[in-house]
């Protein structure tokens, strides 16, 4: 199959029921503007973007609005034409408060979208691409928005082979990529090409989960023969969207502990970024909109929708109705998602999802008991830790020799532990804690 | 087997000759003073007076650079026994306590969301902050109450912690427990202390507490000059000035300034409107 002899994938892992049906044939659908949208300067990793607008000022849709500092940064463009009221601080996913330009869309507008300077494909050297890619705002839209140009420039002395395009999309009720895939196939080809150019990988890889074969036939369908890329289809199985999880079950390559991608040869980009890529470098816009699903059993008209950045969560769900009884609200999908504790909260350039569930599905408290060292989370976790010890040795506060000992920080919180164990110990939330805990005495020691 | 008994004590001798002689050659002089003041201190190794331990400070104490009255845990009787017993003045330090830089109880505070988790605070912040709608206040779960030696700190009935003067040592242990660094330590001379970390303004902080600082700015007006500055939308306290009564506090509109009196403990402003609902406020979105 395509030059492919191996089709394991990688070990351990845990199979979530999908529920993707709901969404997964529902074509993108637009969404409408919000009267205030609220445009976090902080939506990525890395420092924050500085604003180069004043309380006041008329913006037009896809004009930037604040800029890079430094190379870990990327700039933010207006997501609607309007004005903007003010700058000031708004609740964020993280529960931080975070600087924000509140901008006022204007309704009489015809919300055209900025046209930049374009970056020509065929003459674009590999640096003009990765700085592009940073004025267009770029980060990974799979969930950890991490700023992409960051990714493609390979470190000196390493060698780099193989671009991996993630469009597994392993989290349950997600199915943005999915539709990215169908729709804008020609952009996520056109976006290989850019990254192709930018890293000099030699060839790519774009991976499917088997769920999504008829994304994978369409991908498959359009390929030019021209491009060393080929398609293919990974067995279901969390998480396998993980980067390293899927260097492993692709190219059997295990990336060694603390390191990254690139010292194995190899880099991950998400399917949706790739295709944004493709869909705004060669008019020089920045990213002011996304694919997101909003679905879940609380949703009344579940979809995927074209979002504007800063559109608040409440906003969301207003426009597609909920149910009565909501119980909670997730940001993300429920296995690495996060449950949102204000609705004012915006999506942002990483948020792939708003998953509402009801009473019917999360009751109230759910009782924790003790361990029963039944292992199943040893054998879920798919990094070979050993969840249970690490559990236990949290409650006990003993940080530090979770991470000497047991490699706590390889922990990437995909959730498999807290999903599999019988007794609902709050793992996952065990780790995060302690990989806090871990950071802030890391520098006293 | 008569040499063997011969070698061997022999060897003994020897070994023993070489024992005597390392323990009279690397013999160190310690001044017995020392262990006899550790065993009079409370031994917790609290930390609160800046030396490596509750050791350290006997040793401090016997070589004479400190005083007895470092110690803030033992018992005035006790550090008169300790000063009388090294023939050194006891000496003065000032009580230093821990101050809450919040008074967002239930009863007053607003939560945007129902946390369900783990039972602290440091684990409830990292689910979206925990569901407080003010991102800086105290989120009530008693990781400060866990974690205090000397049980200085209680929860009260609206979940909001209560430093008992007396009893806190300023050991800070709750300064590094609270994930929203509301506790610090203060000399209990400071009294103007400003319980609100919000530094959102107007009605966007009335909105999710009855007691947070709207930075209006009155006290920063009514107190002497230079005393009271208003920086991002909350009134910081110069405390190298002298705060000259409580003037300062008596126009606050929502009681977040106030002032810690001798006997009454902390009183709010003339002007402050009284908090009269009991229970907890509602868990509302909207």
């Amino acid at each position: 199959m395509l030059g492919f002899a191996r089709t394991e994938t990688f070990r351990h892992g845990i199979h979530p029921p999908e529920h993707k049906d709901d969404t997964c044939h529902l074509a993108i659908r637009r969404f409408p503007f919000a009267p205030t949208l609220v445009v976090p300067l902080s939506q990525h990793l890395g420092k924050p973007a500085v604003p180069i607008v004043r309380e006041g000022q008329e913006v037009v849709r896809g004009q930037t609005i604040a800029e890079a500092d430094g190379f870990l940064s990327v700039a933010m463009h207006a997501p609607a034409t309007g004005i903007v009221r003010r700058i000031a601080l708004a609740p964020s996913i993280s529960g931080d408060m975070i600087t924000s330009i509140y901008l006022q869309a204007q309704p009489a507008s015809s919300q055209e979208v900025a046209e930049g300077e374009p970056c020509d494909l065929a003459s674009a050297s590999s640096v003009e691409i990765i700085s592009a890619i940073q004025k267009a705002g770029i980060v990974g839209l799979g969930g950890a928005a991490f700023p992409t140009h960051v990714k493609l420039k390979v470190p000196e002395g390493k060698h780099l082979d193989t671009l991996i395009v993630n469009g597994v999309e392993c989290e349950p009720y997600l199915t943005t990529d999915h539709r990215v895939m169908l729709e804008q196939t020609a952009d996520v080809i056109l976006g290989v090409r850019y990254l192709l150019r930018a890293t000099g990988a030699g060839e790519a890889i774009i991976a499917v989960e088997s769920n999504k074969q008829d994304a994978a036939d369409k991908l498959r369908q359009q390929l030019p023969d021209d491009l060393p890329v080929t398609v293919h289809v990974c067995p279901v199985k969390y998480p396998q969207g993980a980067e390293k999880l899927l260097i492993q079950a692709l190219l059997g390559r295990e990336v060694p502990s603390g390191g990254l991608p690139v010292d194995v040869g190899a880099i991950c980009v998400n399917v949706a970024t790739t295709a944004e890529i493709g869909r705004l470098l060669p008019h020089g816009r920045g990213i002011q909109e996304r694919v997101i699903t909003i679905g879940g059993p609380g949703v009344r008209h579940k979809g995927n929708y074209r979002i504007p950045i800063g559109t608040t969560v409440r906003f969301a769900l207003e426009q597609t109705g909920t149910l009565k009884n909501l119980s909670r609200v997730f940001l993300g999908g429920p296995m690495m998602g996060a449950a949102v504790s204000n609705l004012d909260i915006p999506v942002t350039k990483g948020t792939s999802g708003i998953i509402a569930f009801t009473t019917d599905e999360i009751g109230e408290n759910i009782e924790v008991y003790p361990c029963i060292h039944c292992a199943r989370c040893v054998e879920a976790c798919p990094i070979f830790l050993n969840p249970s010890q690490l559990g236990l040795l949290a409650r006990h506060e003993e940080y530090l020799q979770m991470a000497e000992n047991y490699n706590l920080l390889d922990c990437f919180e995909c959730g498999a532990c807290s999903y599999v164990c019988p007794s609902h110990i709050p793992l996952v939330q065990y780790f995060r804690l302690a990989k806090k805990m871990v950071r802030k005495l890391e520098p006293a020691k | 087997m008569v040499l063997a008994v011969i070698t061997l004590a022999a060897l003994s001798f020897l070994f023993a000759a070489l024992l005597v002689l390392a323990h009279k050659k690397l013999h160190v002089d310690e001044d017995p003073r020392i262990d006899a003041v550790y065993q009079l201190l409370p031994r917790t190794n609290c930390g609160a007076c800046g030396f490596p331990g509750c050791l350290g400070l006997a040793e401090a104490m016997a070589a004479g650079s400190a005083l007895p009255a470092k110690c803030t845990v033992i018992s005035e009787d006790e550090k008169e026994y300790i000063a009388e017993f090294l023939g050194v003045d006891v000496g003065s330090e000032e009580k230093v306590v821990a101050r809450l830089a919040c008074a967002g109880g239930s009863n007053v505070a607003r939560n945007r969301a129902r946390y369900e988790g783990l039972d602290s605070c440091r684990g409830a912040a990292l689910v979206s902050g925990g569901g407080k709608g003010c991102f800086w206040g105290c989120l009530g779960l008693g990781d400060c109450e866990a974690v205090c030696d000397v049980d200085a700190i209680v929860m009260n009935e609206h979940d909001l912690p209560v430093v008992i003067e007396d009893k806190c040592t300023a050991c800070g242990d709750c300064v590094d427990a609270c994930p929203k660094d509301l506790f610090s330590l203060h000399p209990v001379s400071h009294r103007l202390w400003v319980a609100c970390k919000n530094l959102q303004r107007g009605d966007a902080a009335l909105e999710e507490c009855d007691v947070a600082c709207d930075a209006c700015g009155k006290c920063a007006v009514d107190a002497p000059a230079g005393l009271i500055t208003m920086i991002d939308n909350l009134p910081i306290v110069n405390y190298e000035k002298s705060a000259g009564g409580q003037g300062a506090i008596e126009r606050c509109p929502t009681g977040a300034i106030v002032w810690f009196d001798v006997d009454k403990g902390p009183v709010t402003g003339r002007a402050a409107h009284r908090v009269i609902r009991h229970g907890a406020r509602r868990v509302s979105s909207t």
